[in-house]
């Protein structure tokens, strides 16, 4: 395989994959907070988030 | 008598007669190790990382050191965790009990701005690849566009040793100038209609099951679709899960501080003794600055431009800015896009959702990692 089309195999294979792979992930979250959502007292005493390093 | 002092003396004047025969390379290397120490001293960029990567620069450059010899120390660190990929692989166990995922948690679709600030990565391999570098060097340079420091490290090692001190100090050193690289990119991309577009508050929505389950569905999905990137994403959600998980708070604890700041400092000053003159100064190393510099600005590029599809798609809804913080240089891409929507609208808040949108991006970066290693596997490239 020459360089050129090692490259685009990369770069189509890669930005599809990893398009693909985070759209699925998101899917699945999406469907994580359905599955659980967040209850009234959980809501109450949910920890205030703070952005780390 | 007399001979035995000459001798004596001459072993105490080889350094010195050293560097004035051939050790120019090595004069320009600790002008180089001073100037990282003066950057990550005085400039405060990066000072965890460039303080070490100087100062073992500035002590594998001192002529007759021997430090990267076997057995000395600085190759005793190399074997010891970067090497066998151990290194990153801890400070990743950090950065995970270190992340808040709530913000990409609260709005999952936040997570594709995390796919589109990887499209750099992809497009500087192919400009690697141009520049005539072999396909691994291509891909470990490329991977300085993930904007994260020890992905980039993790490849290099394994796949091209011999570039990983300028692929890492580039990392590292681009990741902090991304407050500089980032806002002429974001304005001239995008309309002055677009950058005062407000996404109001994020309403908390998330429950502790679900913040539980992220890092073992992450770990199984990433893992099951790229799996020579279980390492990277295993290591960052386990910290993840027990940050979450509350009841090894004395591990969780560890882990961002203790284990991360020993293996920071063995990690630095291992890195810094990889950069010995006449192995570092080379027009390769030149090159691959050049193409950290365009990955990270494709990368931007890319996201504003996803950021700009999502906005006409939702009519209007999402600010395009937010596209610039899904690479994965958290929370610094954030911070930049807070900063950029206020600097248009003082009333804007986008924090939380370009937090979301750089959380996704450090999520992206490792799976954008994870492929590139699994295609090259699946091509029997390694």
């Amino acid at each position: 395989m020459d360089k050129w089309s090692f490259g685009l195999t990369m770069m189509i294979v890669g930005v599809g994959g990893t398009f693909l792979t985070l759209g699925v992930l998101s899917v699945v979250m999406g469907l994580l907070k359905k599955a659980f959502p967040l209850r009234g007292e959980e809501a109450g005493s949910e920890k205030k988030s703070t952005p780390a390093n | 008598m007399l001979e035995s002092i000459l001798a004596g003396l001459s072993g105490l004047a080889a350094g010195i007669e050293f560097l004035f025969s051939s050790g120019l390379p090595n004069v320009i290397m600790l002008l180089v190790g001073g100037g990282l120490l003066y950057l990550g001293v005085k400039k405060q960029v990066e000072p965890l990382l460039l303080v070490p990567i100087g100062f073992g620069c500035a002590l594998v450059n001192i002529p007759l050191s021997e430090l990267m010899d076997d057995g000395g120390m600085l190759r005793t660190l190399y074997e010891a965790g970067i090497a066998n990929e151990l290194f990153p692989l801890l400070i990743f166990v950090g950065i995970g009990a270190m992340t808040d995922f709530g913000p990409l948690l609260e709005n999952p679709k936040i997570l594709l701005f995390g796919a589109a600030g990887q499209v750099g990565i992809f497009l500087t391999l192919l400009l690697a690849l141009a520049l005539g570098f072999p396909e691994l060097e291509a891909v470990a340079i490329a991977v300085i566009g993930a904007c994260d420091g020890p992905t980039a490290i993790y490849v290099a090692s394994q796949y091209a040793p011999q570039l990983l001190g300028p692929i890492s100090v580039a990392a590292y050193s681009y990741m902090a100038l991304v407050p500089i690289i980032q806002p002429p990119i974001m304005k001239a991309l995008t309309t002055e209609k677009e950058r005062v577009v407000r996404m109001g508050t994020i309403k908390k929505s998330v429950s502790r099951q679900t913040r539980l389950l992220f890092p073992i569905v992450v770990t199984l999905v990433t893992g099951l679709i790229a799996p020579k990137g279980l390492p990277l994403m295993g290591t960052i959600m386990l910290g993840n899960f027990m940050r979450e998980s509350g009841v090894v708070a004395r591990l969780t604890h560890a882990s961002e501080n203790e284990i991360a700041n020993i293996v920071t400092l063995f990690l630095g000053l291992a890195i810094g003794g990889t950069m010995e003159g006449h192995a570092f100064l080379k027009p390769a190393t030149l090159a691959i600055f050049g193409l950290g510099f365009v990955a990270i600005a494709l990368d931007t590029v890319a996201g504003v431009g996803f950021g700009k599809l999502m906005c006409w798609l939702s009519g209007g809804k999402i600010n395009p800015l937010i596209g610039a913080a899904g690479i994965s240089a958290y929370p610094i891409a954030a911070r930049v896009v807070q900063q950029q929507g206020q600097r248009y609208d003082k009333r804007n808040y986008l924090l939380m959702h370009a937090a979301g949108a750089n959380t996704g991006g450090q999520v992206g970066s490792v799976v954008a990692a994870a492929i590139m290693l699994s295609v090259l596997k699946g091509m029997g490239m390694i």
